[in-house]
């Protein structure tokens, strides 16, 4: 005996997709077949989990090589802020010379996808190792200016103060604040 | 891999400032899903509702009729289901001891209203970009701390 089948392609990876994405218990819209929108943050982990099991099923992440680009222009000066490795050239040029492309194509690319400069998300990053050091290793601001080559203190409480609108002494007795509340609430 | 737009929720009895605060969100650059409630009891609601997709950012008045900003931002941070949420207090006081309250009891983001539309326009767009940051940039939330 032999079957004859007729299938609709769309209405299996319609139901391929629904099945699969249903069990992450996440909410999402299938724009269409070729479109998933989430509607909530994705964290690493579960994207991981979702491509390869979509992967399984012969569906294709394309990923947009303008991301897979600024990815890297992050990678790059994240590593070059917490690495306390201070590039000997102007981060313009190390970038441009890290991912063999011209500043101003990485610098145009990286405002249009992240809404922000790359100069910004510099000092954003900066400031960000700054509120690590404080909270984690105790360091004072003396400590960390030199760490990270600011000219000096007030240097780096401005440009702190001018990020974040508080200065780095406040921030300090903030933090100190929350986990003392944290820790009486446990006790 | 991320999803393209912001949703934010505003908390505010004011009329005036619900309308100011929607119409500068439409011209900004980053895509943004603003819905807005009159007071803290209605905010508790919405969050609460379980057909409700949390809000990346709250808008939060310090001085609202049933229940206060301040009490919403208690049981907020109590609830370990609205972790991810940024809570940006909004609100017409510029006193000291006030900001510092309201950032020690776990608020991210401190604004003080400004009087005219084009600041505000400035100041909720430099809000939104640092947080789109801070959501995509694996930044530290904990930490997050802003005044504006």
């Amino acid at each position: 005996m032999k079957l004859f089948l007729k299938t609709d392609s769309l209405f299996l990876a319609k139901k391929i997709l629904e099945e699969k994405l249903d069990a992450f218990n996440i909410k999402y819209n299938l724009i269409n077949t070729n479109e998933i929108l989430f509607l909530e943050n994705i964290d690493a982990d579960t994207y991981q989990k979702i491509t390869s099991i979509l992967n399984e099923y012969g569906f294709e992440i394309i990923e947009n090589q303008k991301n897979i680009i600024v990815e890297k222009i992050k990678e790059t000066i994240i590593e070059m802020v917490f690495n306390d490795e201070v590039p000997s050239v102007k981060s313009s040029v190390y970038l441009a010379e890290k991912l063999d492309l011209s500043y101003g194509y990485l610098s145009n690319l990286f405002s249009e996808v992240t809404y922000t400069s790359i100069e910004n998300f510099i000092i954003i990053q900066k400031i960000e190792y700054v509120k690590k050091l404080i909270t984690h290793h105790n360091l004072t601001l003396t400590e960390i200016a030199f760490k990270l080559n600011y000219s000096s203190v007030a240097h780096l409480s401005s440009q702190f103060k001018n990020i974040t609108g508080i200065t780095p002494s406040a921030f300090q007795r903030i933090l100190k604040k929350r986990n003392e509340i944290a820790n009486q609430n446990i006790n | 891999m991320q999803k393209d737009f912001i949703l934010i929720t505003l908390a505010d009895d004011d009329e005036d400032d619900r309308m100011f605060f929607t119409d500068a969100f439409e011209e900004l650059k980053i895509n943004t899903v603003v819905n807005t409630v009159n007071d803290g009891v209605a905010l508790m609601n919405f969050l609460n509702a379980s057909e409700t997709v949390l809000p990346n950012i709250i808008f939060l008045d310090l001085n609202m009729p049933l229940k206060s900003g301040i009490e919403c931002l208690k049981e907020i941070k109590a609830d370990s289901k609205f972790k991810d949420i940024v809570i940006a207090i909004y609100s017409t006081s510029s006193s000291e001891e006030d900001i510092e309250n309201t950032f020690v009891l776990g608020a991210n983001i401190y604004i003080k209203k400004p009087n005219n539309f084009g600041k505000l326009k400035e100041i909720l767009s430099e809000v939104v970009t640092l947080n789109w940051q801070y959501i995509t940039s694996g930044l530290n939330k904990d930490n997050f701390l802003l005044r504006m």
